[in-house]
């Protein structure tokens, strides 16, 4: 398994990942740009040409995790997000893409751009597994605890390995 | 923590089980150029207390702010002080 990101010379941060590992992380990539559709901004021109766009919350949990609503109430949290949703709908696919493009088996070497779109990749991945399997903060202590056999273990398993591998990369950008 | 009176406009981050320690210290300082020391006790009051104020400013300030840390995946709302 691979051992994490450790720092390069130069800025750099080099991780190695076996085939399998890549498969992985670029199906995972893969699932998250299915998942957030480009931002979607109305016919107007003019609120295409501002990125104006949806204004209602997500009713998918995940989607909801990762657009929260930036207000307690629903008034300014649509206008909020009607002016904000569909640019972080593109800059998230604009991270998990550059994941997708980078990740190859054997010797990954991330410049620091690349680094950056790779942790909050990780961490998008991370949020929308985390939802789906309802994790807590006990999660890492219940895998290790978790029979084999269980049916949760494999997705568990891909969770706790993605935490590993974002924490790693952490530590790497210090 | 930077809290003027002619500021009212708070940046809320919100703990949540996925989130990590070293990451969300990592985020702080990174965006808001805070020292680690300073980004860690932001960090453990997000983790301990369940919320912490992490910057204040003017509302188009803090929208800013949050726009930010919803693009790191933090859980972040924008609040006038009370």
């Amino acid at each position: 398994m691979s051992s994490g990101f450790t720092a390069g010379p130069g800025g750099v941060v080099i991780a190695d990942f076996d085939a399998a590992e890549v498969t992985v992380l670029r199906s995972l990539m893969a699932q998250i740009l299915d998942l957030i559709e480009p931002g979607s901004t109305g016919d107007d021109p003019l609120e295409r040409a501002l990125g104006i766009g949806p204004s209602e919350r997500p009713t998918d949990p995940v989607l909801a995790r990762l657009f929260p609503s930036a207000y307690e109430d629903d008034e300014s949290s649509a206008e909020f997000r009607r002016y904000t949703e569909a640019t972080l709908r593109d800059a998230k696919r604009t991270d998990a893409q550059t994941m997708l493009d980078s990740a190859a088996p054997g010797r990954v070497e991330l410049t620091g751009e690349q680094a950056q779109a790779w942790v909050r990749a990780l961490n998008d991945v991370r949020l929308a597994l985390g939802t789906r399997l309802e994790v807590t903060e006990e999660t890492h202590e219940e895998l290790t605890a978790m029979s084999e056999e269980d049916p949760r273990y494999p997705a568990y398993l891909t969770y706790d390995w993605l935490t590993y591998l974002q924490d790693s990369l952490v530590r790497a950008l210090w | 923590m930077d809290v003027r009176p002619d500021l009212p406009w708070l940046t809320i981050v919100w703990n949540d089980p996925v989130n990590l320690m070293s990451y969300v210290t990592y985020v702080f300082q990174s965006v808001f150029g805070y020292s680690k020391e300073k980004a860690e006790k932001l960090m453990l009051d997000v983790h301990h207390k369940g919320k912490a104020v992490v910057s204040s400013g003017t509302r188009e300030e803090m929208e800013r702010d949050v726009q930010i840390m919803h693009s790191y995946g933090l859980w972040a709302t924008v609040q006038k002080e009370s």
